[in-house]
């Protein structure tokens, strides 16, 4: 077994990788909103959060009002449907585990299903596009891709306009299939959006689950991946960039229950501006039963300006010696000097040295996007957000 | 024909603990076409004085002046330094992950000539100089001396200076931690570079065999934070001999300020 870890912590507030006094394996879930207490603020699970500006989705003051809007532009061979609560296939990859995010169960009136048939490689990106219902509306959704046992697909989740949003969004990755999915949240400035995003990995599937955050007020999306057999592999990439007043919190969980699965956790945030403020928990769990895991994770931040604040927390919680390899590093740092003065020894002017640090800091998760409209699509949405602070 | 005039110069470093006066008065003149080989012992104060040339924020002057053809170099930020016509070959080349060295080449080339060079052109000198200093074509893709030997990096910083063309080069200790063939392939490439273009070169070295490929027409030896003796070639021949022991006890003595 080998465990590696590095932490550095340059400015802002870079986490120790602690273990929780509870194991996030006994985090409670359920369906059920009425089952979850209302949260305060000062709960684990919660304490990063401006609870006001949550509008009342954690509290139950907050009733739907409004409705998300989907329009798909699928592969032809992928199929979607507008389903009802009862439709049995809802729920497959994962439970509700926090308050807003079984709200957003108890709530929702139609979900999105998303099907890739078995043995079926797709011809093109799926593009999902869900618009807010609108400034000052409430909406609850939920959305379901499904990859049957081989198939191929990748899927883009893109968010955009106003409005408070909470949904489940749940990848049920059936047996050797393989799927790539960016949920894109690129929100008007109100927007609110509380995102809990499940993954269900079959027998050797794979899955490529990239979250890339720019816009809203505050963005909270947590991504739990289980494993529900051997041969698992998981890929969890993220990419934020949180401007003047924006909180983008992304909090992560891998559950490694079984043996010999793969997980690996990259994410990678910048910040700027007053008040912008990034949180990210990277907790992975290694039950006793999940020998020959082999996971990594790494979170990095880069605070531009005075004023943002970038919290990392990657935790590692391991219960079996039998594992193949388990790591963490999480830093946050501001503008190497060393880096832009060789550029700009090199005649590089001070502005433009910044902007290729920027995106050299982001390279490694551009590179590893392999759709290359939304990279595309992000890169240019990237140098805009360079754009409007003249790094 | 340009002048480099270094006078008086005095330099801390800001540390966590504060700051250090390294440099003690250094005086130095360079014309186009000399090369000054600047000899001195480790902690001397050598790549501070290229730092602070160059503006590194670390470095501090806290009095003296830099002149490029009269003007006040002091004034300059690190890039209208680059641009004006210096060039600094860094003992310790800086990673810049994510960003591709053909990228940084093609924007420093941008800046420096002030438009940005006909792309068919580019690539081929870009190609060839590249070709002249044994670096294989695949590191343009990667990223800026990142897990680049140190040889690789020495070669880098010379293809830097052979496509940015300065008017004053300042190579610091260019020959640390090169093997016998890095040396030949790096001192061919700063000689042509010398034969071709009119520079001045203050040539930074802790040993003298680098002396064996690039003939110096000065040598200074510099120690305890400034020059403590001039001369030519035979300098460099003296310290072959005898090491730099006599002048740390010149500066040891005199430095004390
Ligand atoms: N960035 C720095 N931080 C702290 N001390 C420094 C720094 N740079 C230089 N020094 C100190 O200044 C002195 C001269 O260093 P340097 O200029 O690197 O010498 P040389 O290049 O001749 O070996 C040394 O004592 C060194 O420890
Ligand atoms: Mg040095």
């Amino acid at each position: 077994m080998t465990v590696t870890e590095e932490n550095t912590a340059n400015t802002a507030a870079a986490g120790e990788a602690v273990v929780p006094a509870v194991s996030r394996g006994e985090r409670f879930s359920s369906y059920d909103v009425e089952a979850f207490e209302v949260p305060g603020g000062r709960e684990e699970n919660w304490r990063f959060t401006p609870m006001k500006r949550l509008r009342g989705l954690h509290n139950g003051s907050a009733p739907a009002t409004g409705e998300i809007k989907v329009d798909a532009d699928a592969a032809p061979e992928v199929r979607i449907e507008t389903v009802g609560r009862d439709d049995e296939r809802l729920g497959a990859a994962g439970t509700p585990s926090d308050r807003v995010a079984a709200q957003a169960y108890s709530s929702f009136t139609s979900a999105t299903l998303v099907t890739v048939p078995k043995e079926t490689k797709a011809s093109k990106p799926t593009v999902v596009r869900l618009s807010g219902p609108g400034e000052g509306e409430t909406a609850y959704g939920h959305v379901q891709v499904r990859a049957e046992a081989f198939a191929e697909a990748a899927i883009v989740l893109d968010h955009v306009g106003s409005g408070t949003y909470a949904d489940n969004v749940e990848f049920v990755i059936g047996d050797g299939a393989q799927l790539t999915v960016v949920s894109v949240h690129d929100w008007a400035d109100d927007a609110v959006h509380v995102s809990e995003q499940h993954l269900r990995l079959g027998r050797d599937a794979k899955l490529k689950h990239i979250v890339v955050t720019l816009g809203g007020d505050l963005v909270r999306v947590s991504p739990t991946a289980t494993f529900a057999g051997p041969g698992g592999d998981v890929d969890m990439l993220g990419l934020y960039f949180a401007d003047a007043g924006q909180h983008q919190e992304h909090r992560l969980f891998v559950d490694h229950a079984g043996p010999n699965c793969k997980s690996n956790v990259l994410y990678k945030g910048a910040l700027q501006g007053d008040g912008a403020h990034g949180v990210w928990i990277g907790d992975v769990l290694i039950r006793a039963a999940a020998e020959g895991t082999e996971t990594f994770e790494l979170n990095r931040n880069l605070v531009l300006t005075e004023g943002a604040r970038a919290d990392s927390v990657p935790n590692l919680e391991i219960e079996t010696g039998e594992i193949a390899g388990a790591g963490h590093a999480s830093a946050t740092g501001r503008f190497d000097d060393e880096q832009l003065f060789y550029l700009q020894s090199r005649g590089i002017e001070e502005e433009q040295a910044r902007r290729l640090v920027v995106r050299g800091f982001f390279h490694e998760i551009l590179m590893k996007i392999d759709i290359p409209e939304v990279r595309e699509r992000l890169e240019a949405a990237i140098e805009a957000e360079l754009q409007a602070i003249g790094v | 024909m340009a002048t480099l005039e270094i006078k008086d110069l005095h330099a801390a470093v800001t540390t966590d603990e504060g700051s250090k006066e390294i440099l003690k008065g250094v005086d130095l003149t360079v014309r186009s076409g000399e090369i000054h080989a600047i000899m001195g012992p480790n902690g001397s104060g050598k790549s501070t004085l290229s730092y602070a040339i160059a503006g590194h924020p670390k470095y501090e002057v806290t009095s003296g002046e830099v002149l490029l053809d009269g003007e006040n170099v002091l004034d300059m930020s690190v890039d209208e330094r680059a641009r004006a016509g210096l060039f600094l070959a860094m003992q310790y080349p800086v990673e810049v992950p994510g960003v591709s060295m053909s990228n940084f080449l093609r924007s420093a080339a941008t800046s420096v000539r002030g438009e940005a060079p006909k792309l068919r052109h580019w690539v081929k000198e870009v190609k060839d100089e590249m070709a002249k200093l044994d670096i294989s074509s695949e590191f343009a893709e990667r990223s800026v001396n990142e897990g680049f030997s140190g040889g690789e990096k020495k070669r880098h910083e010379i293809l830097q200076l052979a496509l940015l063309r300065p008017k004053f080069a300042i190579l610091d200790e260019t020959d640390s931690g090169l093997d016998v063939d890095a040396l030949r392939v790096v001192s061919d490439g700063v000689n042509e570079y010398t034969a071709n273009n009119d520079v001045g070169v203050m040539l930074i070295t802790h040993y003298t065999r680098i002396l064996k490929h690039i003939h110096p027409d000065f040598v200074h030896v510099f120690a305890g934070g400034r020059i403590v003796e001039s001369g030519g070639k035979e300098l460099a021949d003296e310290l072959e001999e005898s090491g730099y022991v006599k002048y740390i006890e010149k500066a040891g003595t005199t430095a004390a300020v």
